[in-house]
């Protein structure tokens, strides 16, 4: 075929069919939260090796012979302590149900001196690694269903979170900025170019600001701003000429002030330079013996060596490169000042790098195993000199629980502190959250960003352009925390480090001219393009077209790893090179010469089963782009929408969602925000969790008794599996208004759906118990029930209690019955003392809810401490009643308004009565007519007897379903003639109904509801306690208070405010003033003008306390008729 | 067309928007005070389809609010027995106590409510009167003559499935004497799933009682009605239309004639018209069409449960309005 034909280039592309089954080929490859998987793989078997390499030799000052080194690390397979040092390979299920951490052990080989003798070990354990569910190093991957069966492990669970004392934590995705990047930005002085360096040993930030059309420094191991030109000359650029050759702007005079500078400070020299920065010098506060015998001069340039622009290498105090990075940020600063469109855009996601639990990991890790070499280190040097009789073996002293704390700690509280790099992170890692399988699959995704959730800038948190395709448009929650946390969209992968000498390798042979070979004039010319790698500069190149053309072949030629990325910058005249993890990136059809290299042939092959993902890859077909080049291609969304521009070509369109957005049918009829609440609500609907949610002891646990996949499915339904794990019941609804009770969103139920099943729910949650050991060899025991003495049956607390003590399961518990009858020992911290008697003191562990729950069943095990821990599952089922929530799939969110009887609902000519009735006042405001179309391809599927698709941006269009119906005898729009149930006249009305995906929600009114007249009271102020947990008191507030005093109740307000509340009667004497106590004035020692008046509680406290504090009230009484 | 439409018979006109009533050129059932004798005279019942657990009848003359008690009764207020205790004495399936109980609860059991009495304390004893009882006693243990290499659950395990066969009927006094057949209708409503080592050892106790109970007491799936339609061609259709008008209706409700190479479309049989008013998608068969229902014609569907009969069920509908009617005449003449 002649391809360059331009009448052949016109012909429209025929669209290949069922090319979005790549997404399943995909997520089969790298699955939901592989970003998650490969970062923590990548960290246990590459970072973990150049962490150690990095730091493998410890000597110490005490003894020169003396050293420690590593050669090798590894992680084991994870295990569980048994006692008697044997361990036993464990499941994560175990973990979960016995509160244990799921980890592996990190073992080391080193090589040491012992003595004068050079020893070596292998396989010590110096501590132990939390493992990541389904990384490299866990037990259930590449395991068939059966086997996860056996271990109790649900095959749809995504992993890529931690089991850690028994909870289920996510490292969340962290957004930043990336690192080693020179940023133009808008500052407080004007226009700055800041880079945020980043290396193994060092972090810093480097700006160059203009002040007083002055060019400055500013780093923070500087006191003060610097003039680039002295930097220069620090950095062996001694000549002005030189100075502006490395900046390379054409009007000279822009840099005269500055170069100034350095004439009216008498600085010629390098030396000169480095004097003056040397008395610029953050003053260090940590002063050893060392940095006592540097000078200012070597100070300065220490510090211009290491730690300004720190990533930029510097060999043998060869400065140049530094220079001429430094020149090119003065030249940006320059340029952005006279153009704005030189300015960067710091929300252009390009810009931005995820950090995930791998690379979280290894921050910690690299800091806690220098804090161990540091330890081993000034053991050894305390312990040397000393004259003993064996002599010193530095593995005796290596203890394993200093990593492994620090590790179990961070992940456990989510507080990321690393001293060396001052970083302190909160809130870094959060609890699975489990309450649907979408919730967990949902909180696998999510993005978190490290801007204060408090500043109001819309900047951060508005749908940036650049997020297409890589961040769910609709999935961000509302309030504070909106636009700040996203969450990835379904085909997004993230990279991971790639290593660089290769890459630089190719470029020079590319025709790339090394920058130091180069002379200063010829790097600023105009035919010349910088060409960056990872934010450092590599050199520079004429024929850039030829090194982006060379990169792009051998990437998909699979040469070099897809996921380096290379695109150019014809503003800065620069072509970026990115190898570095965390950058986000998707796949793409290849599309050459206006044809999409991916053919119809190759997806029936993919069909057959004959071709995987990865086989598009190495062939070329498909490729990744990350951010950055993707905004440098050409990419059509559909075939027809190929040019000869086009470079890429979109693999489905439904993948630009995420996985909570992918549940919405047809949500590109929706008003936008309606798909966002439905992300929200999404999390909270009840339904199953996972095909191992029965064996789970949760705290909290919902499932649904009838769950139901939904009649209108979508793509990413069937991807995420949410149709075997739903979380929802196809209820028949009818839009129509019935009673007053469905007015703001209520709906009306059918009771006869309720006694079938409908919305009925289980609610599990469980009591935990552990028994303790005490120094004093006595522990925590548990006793049978007690028998009632008159009646021989147990006491009403204990009637559900087995004869062990804990409760039997199947029983029925009330509120205050004993779960375990457990008692402690009274005395506890004696010790010595071996007296036979142990006084105990009871406390049990009670049920404490006003609705009965079943005991669904007892775990009695031991946890890592080797403490016997009691855990208790209770089950509840409820049936929905008034007060319930519902949502539909459109963020139409409901409570139940009316429970009516099955003969008072409408019903139309085929006897159908509808489960559910909502008005349809939900509907004009809303605009959600995706739920509209949802309940007539629901319709139709019901009638055909299939599915229908609402996937976004395609699905079963609208015309085909209503012909669908018409054919079944039923009304095309799917409006129905009702009859009413109560009077049994046909309804004036056509009445849209038909079935429609409903979730319940966690939030239910018997969790909720709450009323008290009388009851509990604090002890300090005497007033009703708050809350529902206290039995509180409902609180007549300030607001309320107001409109009685404008009304005018005033009694009404003393009955509130004191009467009902904290009333109390007191003695007042009327000489003195004070209170009295028992009619009787202790300051006036008589009892004659003592008074017995009524006042709150809380106003009495505050005479008393003022009292203590002496300062005395002094109350004078009127009569009130007076 | 309104002088078509607004004939001797009380009508709703299915319009393209909303349901409309005509005006009877005479006064019909609707308007009429209520009164024995004209009932008697125009009142009349046509059995049309008489299935084991399906009927369809007409009452014809009959005033919507007694048409729509009778269709209330029969959902909610004719008793039948379902299984409303369940006494766990061992369940190690996975299948929660209480939803178990719930689909216990809804298995339809063949007995005969009329010779149950309402169990009027819950908390008492059952009796040979008001209560039934049965055992449900099962154990799914391995199938050791199984082949060895099938891997159907059906195949290794024995019992796997717990059926509502399985549910045996345990007479209390002299219930075996005085009934014969009693269990659940259906043998083969799914239960439970079991896998070896689960078991089951269930008592189950049945009562007597209504539908506004719960709707397990329902002796109907549904009853219903529909008003008959009524379809009038106001003009002829030919040809392709015609062909496209017999689409719009269910089949046989029109029907097409063939004279002298003509087509044109005649109204056949409108009873089982679904109502679907799909003419009005073409506009040029919108005004060819009139589409009514006759107020006073009720097409009554009952499908039973299989507890009972659904003439039974119809027959103890109107016992139970004619007893409440006597309850109220009672209770007036006491005030």
């Amino acid at each position: 075929m002649d391809f360059d034909d331009p009448a052949l280039l016109k012909k429209p592309i025929k669209e290949i069919e069922e090319k979005w089954k790549l997404v399943p080929a995909f997520l089969k490859v790298k699955g939901l939260v592989k970003q998650h998987i490969d970062s923590f793989n990548y960290f246990i078997n590459v970072d973990i090796k150049k962490i150690v390499e990095a730091n493998n030799k410890l000597v110490c000052d005490a003894d020169p012979l003396f050293y420690v080194k590593y050669t090798n690390v590894y992680v084991g397979r994870p295990d569980v302590d048994e006692g008697f040092n044997i361990s036993k390979p464990t499941t994560p299920h175990e973990c979960r149900l016995r509160d244990m951490t799921y980890s592996a052990p990190i073992s080391v080989d080193i090589e040491y001196t012992r003595g004068t003798q050079r020893v070596s070990k292998a396989g010590l354990m110096i501590g132990r690694m939390p493992i990541m569910l389904r990384s490299s190093n866990c037990v259930l991957t590449n395991k068939s269903e059966y086997e996860l069966a056996k271990m109790n492990e649900c095959p749809l669970d995504p992993g890529g979170y931690f089991v850690v004392k028994g909870q289920e934590k996510v490292i969340l995705i962290q957004e930043q900025l990336s690192k080693n990047r020179m940023i133009v930005e808008e500052s407080k002085f004007g226009v700055q170019c800041a880079v945020t360096s980043s290396t193994h040993e060092k972090k810093s930030r480097t700006n160059v600001v203009c002040k007083a059309n002055k060019y400055y420094l500013g780093h923070n191991s500087l006191t003060d701003l610097v003039p680039v030109s002295i930097i220069f000359k620090a950095l062996d650029v001694t000549s002005d000429k030189e100075i502006c050759e490395l900046i390379g702007v054409e009007d000279i005079s822009k840099l005269t002030p500055t170069l100034e500078e350095c004439h009216t400070l008498k600085i010629y020299t390098q030396l000169g330079a480095l004097k003056h920065i040397g008395s610029k010098l953050v003053a260090k506060r940590y002063v050893t013996s060392a940095s006592k015998m540097k000078t200012p001069v070597d100070e300065a340039r220490d510090v211009l060596a290491t730690t300004v622009l720190a990533h930029v290498p510097v060999e043998n105090y060869n400065f140049r490169m530094k220079a001429i990075y430094l020149g090119v940020m003065v030249k940006r600063v320059i340029e952005a000042q006279s153009d704005k469109k030189f300015m960067d855009d710091k929300d252009y996601y390009g810009n931005k790098r995820l950090e995930l639990a791998g690379s979280l990991l290894s921050l910690m890790f690299e800091d806690v195993f220098k804090r161990f070499n540091w330890e081993l280190k000034s053991i050894a040097e305390k312990t040397i000199p000393k004259i003993r009789a064996t002599q010193f073996d530095v593995v005796k002293y290596m203890r394993s629980d200093l990593i492994t704390n620090c590790l179990v700690y961070a992940i456990s509280t989510g507080n990321w502190t690393i001293k060396r790099f001052r970083m302190e992170r909160l809130g870094v890692t959060q609890v699975l959250s489990r309450l649907s399988y979408i919730s967990a699959l949902g909180m696998m995704t999510r993005v978190n960003s490290q801007f204060e959730k408090t500043r109001k800038v819309s900047g951060p948190r508005s749908l940036q352009p650049s997020q297409w395709g890589m961040l769910c448009p609709s999935d961000t929650p509302e309030g504070e925390a909106c636009g700040l946390v996203k969450n990835l969209a379904l085909m997004t992968h993230i990279t991971t480090d790639v290593d660089e000498y290769p890459l630089i390798r190719l470029a020079n042979n590319a025709g790339v001219v090394d920058i130091n070979m180069s002379s200063g004039m010829s790097i600023h010319s105009p035919e010349t393009f910088f060409v960056f790698l990872n934010g450092n500069i590599l050199g520079t190149i004429r024929n850039y077209k030829k090194l982006i053309h060379t990169f792009r072949m051998l990437r998909r030629s699979g040469l070099i790893s897809g996921y380096v990325s290379i695109y150019p910058n014809f503003l800065h005249r620069c072509i970026y090179i990115s190898s570095d993890g965390g950058r986000l990136c998707r796949p793409y059809i290849i599309v050459e010469r206006g044809r999409p290299l991916v053919t119809q042939n190759h997806i029936i092959e993919l069909e057959k089963g004959i071709r995987s993902f990865e086989d598009f890859l190495h062939d070329g077909l498909i490729e990744f782009l990350d951010v950055n080049e993707e905004n440098d291609s050409f990419i059509a969304c559909y075939e027809k929408d190929i040019t000869d521009l086009t470079t890429h070509l979109e693999i489905a369109t439904f993948t630009l969602l995420g996985v909570c957005a992918g549940l919405v049918p047809y949500p590109h009829h929706n008003q936008s925000p309606r798909n966002t609440y439905q992300c929200a609500m999404g999390k909270q609907a009840m339904g199953t969790i996972g095909y191992n949610q029965k064996n789970r002891m949760d705290t909290l646990l919902y499932s649904l008794v009838y769950p139901q996949a939904p009649m209108v499915k979508t793509k990413s339904i069937e991807l995420t599996n949410f149709d075997k794990l739903p979380a929802g019941q196809n209820a028949t609804i009818a839009v129509m208004s019935y009673s007053g009770y469905d007015i703001e969103d209520a709906l009306i139920i059918n009771k006869a759906s309720i006694d079938r099943g409908f919305g009925r729910c289980l609610v599990y949650k469980n009591s935990k118990c552990v028994m303790k050991r005490y120094a004093n060899q006595t522990f925590d025991r548990i006793q049978g029930p007690l028998i009632d003495t008159t009646t021989n049956a147990p006491m009403w607390k204990h009637a559900v209690l087995d004869m062990d003590g804990i409760v039997a399961p199947g029983e029925s518990v009330d509120n205050k019955q004993v779960l375990v009858n457990k008692s402690v020992p009274t005395v506890s911290a004696v010790p010595g003392s071996q007296t036979t008697s142990v006084e105990y003191k009871d406390t049990p562990i009670c049920y404490r809810n006003n609705e009965p729950s079943y005991i669904e069943k007892v775990l009695v095990s031991t946890n890592e401490e080797d403490t016997t821990i009691i855990k208790i599952l209770l089950r509840q089922t409820r049936r929905p009643e008034i007060g319930d929530k519902f949502s539909s799939r459109h963020g139409q969110k409901g409570v139940v308004g009316l429970v009516v009887e099955q003969e008072d609902m409408p019903f139309n000519e085929y006897g159908i009565c509808p489960d559910i009735i909502m008005n349809p006042h939900g509907y004009p405001s809303r605009m959600t007519v995706g739920k509209l179309i949802e309940l007539l391809a629901g319709k139709a599927g019901l009638v055909e007897g299939k599915f229908h698709y609402g996937t976004a941006f395609g699905g079963s269009k609208v015309n085909d379903v209503c012909e669908e119906l018409a054919k079944h005898g039923f009304n095309y729009q799917g409006k129905d003639f009702f009859y009413s149930g109560i009077t049994g006249e046909p309804l004036e009305a056509y009445i849209y109904s038909g079935p429609v995906y409903y979730q319940k929600l966690k939030h239910m009114v018997q969790d909720k509801i709450h009323a008290r007249g009388r009851g509990p009271r604090a002890v300090l102020t005497r007033q009703p306690t708050e809350g529902r947990s206290r039995d509180g008191g409902l609180r007549l507030g300030e607001m309320e208070r107001d409109c009685l005093i404008g009304y005018g109740a005033s009694m009404m307000l003393i009955e509130r405010l004191m009467v009902s509340s904290d009333q109390c009667e007191v003695d007042v004497c009327n000489l003195c003033g004070r209170l009295g106590y028992c009619g009787w004035c202790n300051s006036c020692k008589s009892s004659r003008e003592v008074s017995s008046i009524t006042m709150p509680y809380a106003c009495k406290l505050l005479l008393t306390e003022l009292q203590a504090m002496n300062i005395t009230a002094r109350l004078t009484l009127n009569h009130y008729c007076e | 067309m309104d002088n078509i439409l607004n004939d001797e018979k009380p009508r709703v006109i299915l319009g393209e928007y909303k349901v409309t009533q005509n005006l009877p050129s005479e006064p019909t059932v609707l308007d009429e005070k209520w009164d024995l004798k004209t009932f008697k005279k125009r009142f009349r019942v046509v059995i049309v389809r008489s299935e084991e657990n399906e009927l369809e009848f007409d009452l014809i003359g009959i005033h919507p609010f007694l048409a729509n008690t009778f269709r209330r009764l029969m959902l909610s207020d004719v008793p039948t027995m379902a299984i409303e205790k369940v006494h766990i004495l061992n369940n190690t399936s996975i299948i929660q106590d209480e939803v178990l109980a719930h689909r216990l609860g809804l298995i339809p059991l063949k007995a005969d409510p009329r010779l149950f009495e309402m169990k009027t304390d819950p908390t008492a004893e059952g009796t040979e009167q008001d209560t039934l009882e049965f055992a449900l006693k099962i154990k799914c243990t391995n199938n050791k003559d199984s082949s060895k290499d099938s891997l159907r659950a059906e195949d290794m395990y024995k019992n796997n499935n717990v059926y509502s066969k399985h549910i045996k009927w345990v007479p209390i006094g002299k219930q075996k004497e005085r009934f014969s057949d009693v269990g659940p209708i259906h043998p083969d409503i799914l239960i439970a799933k079991m896998r070896p080592g689960h078991e089951l050892d269930l008592k189950l106790l049945a009562v007597k009682s209504n539908g506004r109970d719960h709707a397990k007491f329902s002796p109907v799936a549904t009853a219903f009605y529909r008003l008959l339609p009524d379809i009038k061609l106001l003009r002829e259709v030919e040809g392709e239309a015609a062909e496209r008008l017999q689409k719009c209706f269910s089949p046989g409700v029109i029907s097409i004639r063939h004279e002298k190479g003509r087509k044109y479309a005649v109204v056949a049989n409108a009873r089982y018209d679904t109502g679907s008013r799909n003419v009005f998608r073409y506009e040029d068969l919108k005004d060819a069409v009139a589409m009514t229902k006759i107020q006073d014609h009720f097409i009554f569907t009952v499908e039973s449960v299989g507890a009972l009969p659904p003439d039974v069920i119809f027959m103890e509908a109107v016992k139970i309005l004619k007893d409440k009617c006597l309850a109220l005449l009672d209770e007036l003449s006491h005030v």
